[in-house]
């Protein structure tokens, strides 16, 4: 490993110095999951239906709207650290591992974007019948 | 980029004997990964068939209520709560509690059962709803 010394730096070698972020934001976001999803579980579970005009009325209201769309960035920000680490274990060639973490990147914001706006639609242009 | 080829590496997984701690945290890794991709994608896919008007969000539904629907649901169900459990696990163990042998083992074994009780709960209760 690197020591610290600017030789060790200008090889890549030793801490970037964001592995703290990088860990204290994968922990927020844990705990970003773990209500919001059991939140999640527990009002589709009280939910009278899950049809069209019962889910698309329930999303559209605002003390709905607001925390799933909290819990899709919370969602798309653990799994983006999560996968992160995964496929940096074990994704050894240097070229696959910074293409398949553009992939990664492309894969949270993209689905975190389609499932933020889905909800939006929703709420703001209400249930179309 | 020049790399020394031959760095020093830890004994790996070839060396040692499984114990539970070992199945649960690489139960962790493939129960995050596939909620990652099947569970995201899943709740995503929800979301916009909603967004998508009454026609394809019944299409939606008839998937979802399926059997092969029901196992993908039950499936990711069952590993949200392994990786809930096991992700409590490490925020004790985040604070340096719970490294003595037996206390690591008992959890390591306890957490699994727990997961499975729980998804067991949550769809026996639903499917004890439809009847």
């Amino acid at each position: 490993m690197g020591n610290g010394t600017g030789i060790g730096r200008v090889r890549g070698l030793g801490s970037a110095k964001s592995g703290t972020h990088h860990w204290i934001n994968q922990r927020i976001t844990a705990v970003g999951n773990l209500l919001l999803v059991l939140w999640l579980i527990f009002s589709l579970l009280q939910l009278p239906s899950l049809d069209y005009l019962a889910v698309t009325a329930w999303l559209a209201k605002s003390w709905v709207a607001v925390p799933m769309i909290l819990m899709l960035i919370s969602i798309f920000y653990h799994l983006r650290l999560g996968l992160q680490v995964v496929i940096e274990d074990y994704v050894h060639e240097d070229g696959t591992k910074f293409a398949t973490l553009l992939l990664l990147n492309f894969y949270a914001i993209g689905g975190a974007a389609l499932g933020i706006f889905a909800i939006a639609k929703i709420a703001f242009t209400g249930a179309a019948s | 980029m020049a790399r020394p080829q031959a760095r020093p590496l830890s004994p790996h997984l070839s060396i040692w004997k499984w114990g539970p701690h070992m199945a649960l945290s690489i139960l962790h890794r493939v129960t995050g990964s596939s909620l990652a991709i099947v569970g995201a994608l899943g709740l995503v896919w929800w979301l916009t068939a909603a967004a998508s008007g009454p026609a394809y969000y019944a299409f939606f539904l008839e998937q979802a209520s399926s059997w092969y629907g029901y196992v993908v649901m039950v499936g990711i169900t069952w590993a949200f709560f392994q990786h809930l459990f096991s992700g409590l696990r490490h925020f004790v163990l985040d604070v340096g509690a719970g490294y003595e042998l037996k206390t690591n083992k008992s959890w390591s074994l306890l957490i699994p059962v727990a997961a499975l009780f729980t998804t067991a709960a949550i769809w026996l209760s639903i499917f004890a709803g439809k009847l």
